[in-house]
């Protein structure tokens, strides 16, 4: 009986993959970037931004939790893919108040990033200007509402890596937002550091570490030369290198 | 057999430029194209704008808007460009997503007011009534939340070689696209 080879077909070319990786850690390793926003390497997979979805043997699916399997037929860099994709990024824009100009974090941001590289105009919906509160009673980290896309990362961070525990979603649909672990619901009073692993992980800006502010100046900032799809593969080739 | 279509004379366009609540910062860009806004100059004749100071917008080729929506003035000149404008442009992130002026919204505009204008001491404090002052809106509108919009251009200020990318894109009859390195939000 002949073996079985690790090989899936991406945007019709021939890619390996190791068993037990995702279709989106296959890509990756085969230096083929798809869009992404609240997988990580050093997490479990979670699945929820769907910006990640690809179609597979006909049918949808978040590449970052479907495992790759030999005789998948994977489509990810196509116009209707990224048009869904740009729509995600459009409705997260929308429903927070992320105003790049006046943001430390603008050129780090991985939510900026990925609307440059799909080439996001404007936010096309009507924006909701939600209320939205800041918390600047830790001495490191400034955290500011505004800007959360509820990606869980902090929380998965705090949780698996820290032990912590310092951060939880709260709420239902657009009610949906962070809350902190400690008695007086602010993040001074927790047991949260900024060299934390949750301290580190927010890909926009509503964990910002304090006095750092614009040290490296826009315009010299990790996205502004790079595309994310470049930033994206060189992390991914470091880390897997770290792992072995 | 299929001969090339022969090309057509180059007509001169009529451009308008307007800024509703906003710095002038993506005009000062406009005019950051220096030499080369004067050789566009040669293809385009301007019609309202703060450059040549005509009050009314007449039919024009291109509009570019800079600037949120805050008040009801902002929304007469806005309509009066998506009326005379074939293609109406949104020029920079207060235009396009409601940018600086935009911060106020999440904010009580009555108590926003009196905080400004009448906790001061001052025997004549209050909030400023002259009939000629444009009304404040409720909240601050990016610009296609009031009007269809044909373009936008990203950027707080977009940069003058964006702007010039874009322009010539349009003004040549292309789809105008800007490359990563001009595409920026901040």
């Amino acid at each position: 009986m002949s073996e079985i080879l690790a090989q899936l077909m991406l945007d019709g070319h021939k890619i390996a993959f190791e068993p037990g990786q995702t279709i989106l850690q296959a890509a990756l390793a085969a230096g083929v970037y798809i869009p992404h926003l609240c997988a990580h390497p050093e997490f479990e997979p979670h699945g929820s931004c769907k910006l990640c979805t690809v179609v597979v043997n006909g049918r949808n699916g978040s590449a970052c939790t479907i495992k790759a399997m030999p005789g998948q037929d994977v489509l990810s860099d196509t116009p209707e893919l990224n048009l869904r994709r740009r729509t995600l990024l459009q409705m997260l824009f929308a429903e927070g108040n992320h105003f790049c100009p006046g943001c430390e974090k603008s050129g780090n941001c991985q939510l900026q990033a990925l609307a440059y590289d799909l080439e996001m105009f404007d936010p096309h919906f009507a924006q909701f200007f939600p209320a939205r509160e800041a918390d600047g009673t830790h001495p490191e980290a400034f955290l500011d509402f505004n800007r959360c896309i509820m990606c869980e990362l902090c929380v998965r961070a705090s949780r698996d890596v820290d032990g912590k525990n310092v951060f939880a979603l709260a709420g239902r649909g657009r009610d949906t937002h962070i809350i902190v672990n400690s008695p007086s619901g602010k993040l001074g009073d927790s047991t949260f550091s900024i060299h934390d692993k949750a301290g580190q992980v927010c890909p926009v800006g509503a964990i910002l570490p304090k006095e750092v502010g614009f040290v490296r100046p826009i315009g010299e900032r990790l996205y502004d030369h790079d595309t994310i799809a470049e930033v994206a593969l060189r992390e991914d080739a470091t880390w897997r290198e770290g792992e072995k | 057999m299929n001969a090339p279509f022969p090309p057509r004379a180059k007509k001169r366009l009529k451009i308008a430029t307007a800024t509703l609540g906003g710095c002038f910062g993506c005009h000062m860009s406009l005019l950051d194209m220096d030499e080369r806004f004067l050789e566009r100059a040669k293809l385009v004749d301007f019609d309202r704008s703060p450059l040549t100071d005509i009050k009314h917008c007449g039919p024009c080729d291109i509009g570019l808007i800079e600037g949120a929506v805050c008040n009801a003035e902002n929304v007469h000149v806005l309509r009066e460009f998506r009326a005379h404008c074939r293609t109406l442009v949104a020029v920079g992130a207060c235009a396009i997503n409601g940018g600086l002026p935009a911060q106020r919204n999440p904010l009580d505009l009555g108590g926003l007011m009196r905080k400004v204008y009448c906790d001061r001491v001052d025997e004549t404090a209050q909030i400023p009534d002259d009939p000629e002052l444009p009304l404040m809106l409720d909240k601050v509108y990016p610009i296609h939340e009031i009007v269809r919009i044909d373009y936008l251009i990203p950027g707080c200020p977009p940069s003058a070689d964006a702007l010039w990318k874009f322009l010539t894109d349009l003004i040549e009859g292309r789809t105008p696209r800007l490359d990563y390195a001009h595409f920026r939000f901040d």
